[in-house]
């Protein structure tokens, strides 16, 4: 069973989707806006969606499930991307994040338990002239390396054990 | 006085915020008349912060400044490193689509114009469609994503298609490692992406414009989108661009995080609001693109070149380069080097000068190994075919390719299995899943390469037939070209695909 969603989610989720409707091709401006607002694309979402656009379910979810980006779960609070390209790993990107994940005690789309971050691979940050990179919410860190990832989590508050 | 402190995103990464709050702060304290420009980057990413300081008409560099750096800066106590045009990285460039990068305020229009921008548009607005697309397919532009594909052509292919409406679509979904040429542009000049799009727009009658772009640059999508509000807001794009009667418009479209969407039909699929999976071709999206109708589908970088060439002439573009790449490539220097950045430069200098001389070696001190040109899907290149000249068919001659010539540079340390089995891991992630050889290759070619480590050695042809069905029955690039990595990793290192010693490392 989903949850039944509050009115004004319902209000929400309604202005959202015509303030786009005017858009070619509306479905991706109007995910980010819904990802933006509630942190997943709400279930509560997808028939107004489908309705709007004329599209079925089946296509809906396909889109939904397609991108990286969007979610269908919430994710921790924060979210600290740590890229996994060459150019990165060319810097040691590859031993920095297992020892990040190590220290967070998590894999590869984990979230602690305490659901503060979670901690995503991403595949360039185009900060390749300054690798490795991360970046935790919008927050860029180039020549990442453990002392200033560890800096930036603490500042949200985000323990690391050693 | 004016200080220059970049809001590009790799200098922010890299502490430019925190260097231009401080500055404020103690200009303030200091009562100093001073104002601070946050500009795009010069592209010397080493020397990031690069503050500028611009005193009774001279333009003066330091860096790296950090936040720290600031008092002391302000004390007259960091030695200068002279102007940026005589530092030797960015002397020996020819800087022509960069050429306003770093030196201007991305957001003044006033700047822009100041320093040569309009000048295409202008001259573009003068002439017909025809003597347009003459110009482009004079210059000898090819599409600087990494196809290469005279962009002139493909212009004409949508002037000559019929239809009540054209699109204009500029793909700046860079995603391959070791490219950022064209989130700098649009962190540092964006209007010269939009004065391009609109002669694009003039030349193939087309209205409407998209920057489709990626979600992991959340300032390009911040800065073009100011951009086009002030260009909009100051007659550029509208019902009446420059007053010349004639319309073009354009929004960014923001990406979901999917690498194939740099694919440009993935790319159409995805903008129409679809899963974005790649399309057969024909139709050429030329003919059918967005919307089913004629679409120009180019790269930031070929769409930020037009201006320079309209402004100075296709002659003066076509001067540069070696052969049949006319005109200049932003090289990006990218991975262990010492300095990494973005370098100018006509096609043909060859890629030990580059990795050598211009990156200077490796910023860890040890030997060089590898060289990745052209992306996760580009070729590793061996130290013995450092002669190759940069240049398209050149690299294709090495089966290598240049792409959107983003060049990682790798020490001794690097472990060439491990990059051939990341590059199948990759496709595997990024696969769109439309075509078979993509889709299941590329989890076949992991479990092939992971059979290799373990000492297998009859599965080394199997993984070169498995290539040889990826390069030939994939739909596009991603499938088709995740071969050049990992074939270019087996042939210039079989030692390290050889049984005894991966069997000895997977013993260790």
């Amino acid at each position: 069973m989903t949850p039944a969603s509050s009115p004004q989610d319902d209000g929400a989720i309604a202005e959202i989707i015509s303030a786009h409707a005017h858009l070619e091709g509306p479905l991706l401006p109007m995910l980010h806006a819904l990802q933006e607002e509630f942190g997943v694309i709400p279930e509560a979402a997808h028939a107004p969606l489908c309705k709007a656009l004329t599209i079925t379910r089946a296509e809906l979810k396909g889109v939904i499930s397609f991108y990286h980006d969007f979610r269908e779960k919430p994710a921790g609070k924060h979210v600290l991307k740590i890229c996994r390209a060459e150019a990165c790993q060319s810097m040691g990107g590859t031993a920095l994040a297992e020892r990040l994940l190590a220290k967070l005690g998590l894999d590869w789309h984990g979230t602690t338990p305490d659901g503060k971050v979670t901690v995503e691979p991403v595949y360039c940050l185009g900060l390749c002239a300054c690798a490795p990179a991360a970046m935790l919410d919008e927050k860029l860190i180039a020549r990442a390396d453990d002392a200033r990832v560890e800096k930036a989590l603490s500042a949200k508050n985000i323990g690391v054990s050693a | 006085m004016k200080i220059y402190v970049p809001m590009d995103s790799a200098a922010k990464a890299l502490g430019a915020d925190e260097v231009a709050a401080k500055l404020t702060q103690e200009i303030a304290a200091r009562g100093l008349e001073a104002e601070i420009v946050r500009n795009g980057t010069r592209g010397m990413i080493w020397l990031e912060p690069l503050v500028e300081i611009e005193k009774d008409g001279e333009r003066l560099a330091y860096g790296p400044i950090s936040e720290d750096d600031v008092t002391a800066l302000l004390d007259g106590q960091i030695d200068t490193l002279g102007k940026v045009e005589d530092i030797p990285f960015f002397a020996r460039q020819t800087r022509l689509t960069f050429e306003r990068c770093g030196v201007i305020d991305p957001l003044s229009l006033a700047d822009y114009e100041a320093h040569g921008g309009l000048e295409g548009l202008k001259r573009a607005i003068g002439m017909s469609q025809d003597a347009i697309i003459d110009e482009v397919k004079t210059s000898g532009l090819r599409g600087r994503g990494g196809a290469g594909f005279p962009t002139g052509i493909k212009w004409d292919t949508v002037r000559l298609a019929h239809a009540p409406q054209k699109y204009i679509v500029c793909n700046a979904d860079e995603g391959d490692s070791g490219t950022f040429a064209d989130r700098m542009i649009m962190e540092g000049d964006p209007f010269t992406l939009i004065e391009g799009m609109t002669i694009a727009g003039l030349g193939c009658g087309a209205t409407k414009g998209y920057v489709y772009t990626r979600s992991e640059y959340p300032d390009a999508v911040a800065v073009m989108q100011q951009a086009i509000e002030i260009a909009r807001a100051a007659g550029v794009l509208g019902p009446n661009v420059l007053g010349c009667g004639r319309a073009f418009d354009m929004e960014v479209r923001v990406g979901a995080g999917a690498y194939v969407c740099g694919e440009e039909t993935s790319l159409l699929n995805s903008l129409e609001g679809k899963r974005g999976v790649v399309r057969a071709k024909p139709p050429l999206p030329a003919l059918e693109g967005f919307l089913g109708r004629p679409t120009v589908v180019n790269n930031v970088i070929s769409l930020a070149t037009v201006p320079v060439i309209f402004a100075k002439g296709a002659e003066h573009y076509a001067n540069f380069g070696l052969g049949r790449s006319k005109g200049t490539m932003p090289i990006q220097i990218a991975g262990n080097v010492k300095f990494g950045g973005l370098f100018e430069t006509a096609f043909g200098m060859p890629l030990g000068t580059l990795v050598n001389e211009v990156a200077g070696g490796t910023a860890s001190g040890r030997p060089v190994k590898a060289v990745q040109v052209g992306g996760p899907l580009g070729a590793y290149l061996h130290t013995d075919q450092f002669d190759t000249p940069f240049g398209y068919e050149e690299f294709d001659g090495q089966k290598a390719l240049i792409g959107h010539a983003g060049i990682v540079v790798f020490d001794d340390t690097a472990d060439m299995l491990s990059m051939a089995r990341f590059a199948m891991e990759f496709c595997a992630v990024e696969s769109c899943g439309k075509c078979t050889p993509c889709r299941i290759g590329a989890v076949r070619g992991v479990e092939t390469l992971d059979r290799i480590k373990e000492g297998d050695a009859s599965a080394i042809p199997l993984l070169e037939d498995l290539c040889e069905v990826m390069t030939d029955g994939s739909l596009c690039a991603l499938g088709g070209f995740t071969p050049y990595p990992v074939l270019s990793a087996l042939r210039h290192f079989p030692e390290e695909f050889a049984p005894n010693t991966a069997q000895k490392e997977a013993a260790e």
